[in-house]
């Protein structure tokens, strides 16, 4: 296996705040790693570097070898790095199609984006239902599956979710969690960031546990899941 | 289907609309045949001149909604497009810079001295003048968020009328001929004719054109991929640049677009007036124009062109014939052009309380007006 990302020794701040101290991560080909923590962890803040959105202070990011730590999050964007942000980010007044085909802005290859947008519908077949339909007027869990179908629009090598989970019903989580797995069988690797550490080590290869912008603990995510201190500090055990 | 449909009326009403103005002024207007009671009172509601100078604020007022209306940049400094386009025509299309004599498909004899390039070839050229500098104010300050940009910008619509108003001795080179102005424009040529600066009927021909190329470019630019790019950055800026939209490139080009429009309606304008004067580049036309937009109805084209050819009129005409009118029969002595910004900040206040999205609103804009914020109202439901 061979590292699609690495992230070497960030460090990143807002102003005089520094959200991530020290944090090291690999990515691998094919892969779903999910990083789990509390609140203010830094796991945002190190998914929104590497999406370009925020600067680090020091360290690198390496993608497929080359750096693009610096680089703006459109450049990010067209080397292959989609993500569904925190909070969906969706845009409530243009229709759930035109928000598909927002997410494939940079593709000019008009057949491979027709055929990427039926694979999406079929993995969220309610979106299909509400193809011309505002998106903000939809259920959250409709926008959740919008937003990551938005992403995968973007046809990415990797795909970056934050809080996929966030504030929908359990049956929902369910679903998106299937979801996630089914992505990864096409052959795209996935960075996941949750909150929901049961659901997140239940459907990831690997885990990193991140603790006031420090990685804590690391490895397999079936290891990491019967860890008495990761069960005793994010599973409620 | 609703959308075209709607279109095509509004295109047909405005083709429709034009073909009657241009019958009246051109061949009815030699006024002979006409009964006098018609002529008086088509000379006071709607002389040739007041359509003219509607159509050269229908221009800028289509260039003004890219970057206001597509893209949802406040500018503030539209005035200064208008200001570098016009001196872009005094400059090549009249006898000013007399120590030289340069003639490019002009208009005049040879012998005149002076600048002298074709009158088509000037709208290039203050276009593209003026798109230079929308990029050169836009790239330093478009990373500003909302009111700071538009404070930037005011400054600018400031700054560029004022150059051309103190512009008579730099350093002893007269730019602008300071408060004098620059007088006596070359005719348009158009094959067969030139067309002069009392010929109202062609000159109105030849401005409908320079709107229609304005509404042509409006419309395909929306449709197109740098019109969804814009719609992106207007609905919520961090998710577009998620999408691979590049925010820079994509509001520099939205600035340079509406600043080409300036430099098209400031040549136009130059022409109409046939000369170009400092002090009619004032704050008042910025504010003027981002209310044609606003009470039209952002982004739609049609709303703006509507809201540009009535808010002009009532200006130049409107408002001066029902000040005539009202003073003649009730034998009052009430200066109403005078209360033109008054009313103008009226209606203002009147469409922000009950018509927020405009005359004839974009279908979007009125979602965001009536649901409020969304980002509290629409997003998730079941988060809370």
């Amino acid at each position: 296996m061979s590292a699609l990302l690495e992230v070497k020794n960030l460090k990143v701040g807002y102003g005089k705040i520094v959200a991530v101290k020290d944090i090291s991560i690999t990515v691998n080909q094919g892969e779903i790693v999910t990083l789990i923590g509390s609140n203010g962890a830094g796991k945002s803040t190190t998914l929104r570097t590497i999406s370009g959105l925020l600067k680090p202070k020091s360290g690198e990011i390496l993608f497929e070898g080359n750096r693009i730590d610096g680089k703006e999050g459109h450049e990010v964007v067209k080397l292959g790095i989609c993500q569904s942000p925190e909070g969906r980010r969706i845009f409530p007044r243009m229709t759930v199609s035109e928000n598909l085909d927002l997410g494939a802005f940079l593709r000019s290859d008009k057949d491979a984006v027709a055929a990427d947008r039926e694979r999406v519908l079929d993995l969220f077949p309610r979106l299909r239902e509400r193809i011309s339909q505002r998106a903000g007027t939809m259920s959250g869990g409709e926008q959740q599956m919008l937003a990551v179908s938005r992403a995968l629009m973007g046809a990415p090598k990797l795909l970056m979710l934050d809080e996929p989970s966030m504030g929908l019903a359990p049956v929902l989580v369910d679903m998106i969690f299937e979801t996630i797995t089914k992505i990864r069988e096409q052959g795209i690797t996935i960075l996941l960031i949750e909150q929901n550490a049961a659901a997140a080590l239940d459907v990831a290869d690997r885990a990193y546990v991140l603790e006031s912008g420090t990685i804590k603990m690391s490895g397999k995510a079936s290891d990491l899941a019967k860890d008495p201190a990761v069960t005793k500090a994010y599973l409620g055990g | 289907m609703v959308a075209i449909s709607s279109q095509r009326k509004w295109a047909t009403g405005y083709l429709i609309a034009v073909a009657a103005l241009f019958i009246t002024y051109q061949f009815l207007f030699p006024w002979d045949g006409l009964p006098m009671g018609i002529y008086d009172t088509l000379q006071l509601w709607l002389p040739p001149t007041s359509v003219n100078e509607a159509l050269v604020y229908v221009i800028c007022a289509l260039g003004l909604n890219i970057v206001v209306g597509y893209a949802g940049l406040l500018d503030l400094g539209y005035v200064a497009f208008w200001a570098i386009g016009g001196y872009c025509a005094g400059w090549f299309m009249s006898e000013f810079f007399h120590m030289i004599n340069i003639h490019f498909y002009g208009s005049v004899a040879k012998a005149a001295p002076g600048i002298h390039v074709n009158f088509w070839g000037v709208l290039l050229i203050g276009g593209l003048v003026c798109a230079f500098f929308g990029v050169l104010i836009g790239a330093p300050t478009l990373r500003l968020k909302s009111d700071y940009l538009a404070i930037v910008t005011l400054g600018f619509g400031e700054i560029i009328p004022q150059i051309f108003y103190n512009g008579d001795d730099i350093g002893g080179f007269n730019l602008s001929n300071g408060t004098k102005g620059i007088t006596i424009l070359d005719p348009i040529p158009a094959g067969i004719k030139n067309i002069g600066p009392f010929d109202f009927g062609y000159k109105f021909i030849v401005f409908v054109f320079l709107a229609f190329v304005m509404i042509f470019i409006s419309l395909r630019l929306r449709k197109g991929r740098l019109g969804r790019a814009w719609l992106a950055i207007r609905e919520d800026e961090l998710a577009a640049s998620m999408m691979g939209v590049p925010l820079m490139q994509t509001k520099l080009a939205a600035y340079a677009v509406g600043a080409f429009a300036g430099g098209l309606g400031g040549v136009a304008f130059a022409t109409h007036v046939d000369g170009v004067y400092a002090e009619r580049f004032n704050f008042s036309i910025s504010i003027f124009l981002l209310a044609m937009v606003v009470l039209g109805g952002m982004g739609n084209v049609w709303g703006v062109i509507l809201g540009a050819l009535l808010l002009s009129w009532i200006n130049s005409t409107g408002l001066p014939a029902f000040g005539q009118t009202f003073n003649s029969r009730f034998e009052t002595e009430i200066n109403f052009p005078s209360f033109t910004f008054l009313l103008f900040g009226l209606v203002l206040i009147l469409m922000m309380l009950y018509k927020r999205e405009g005359l004839i609103p974009e279908s979007r804009l009125r979602l965001i007006l009536h649901e409020g914020d969304p980002e509290e109202d629409l997003s998730p439901k079941e988060s809370k």
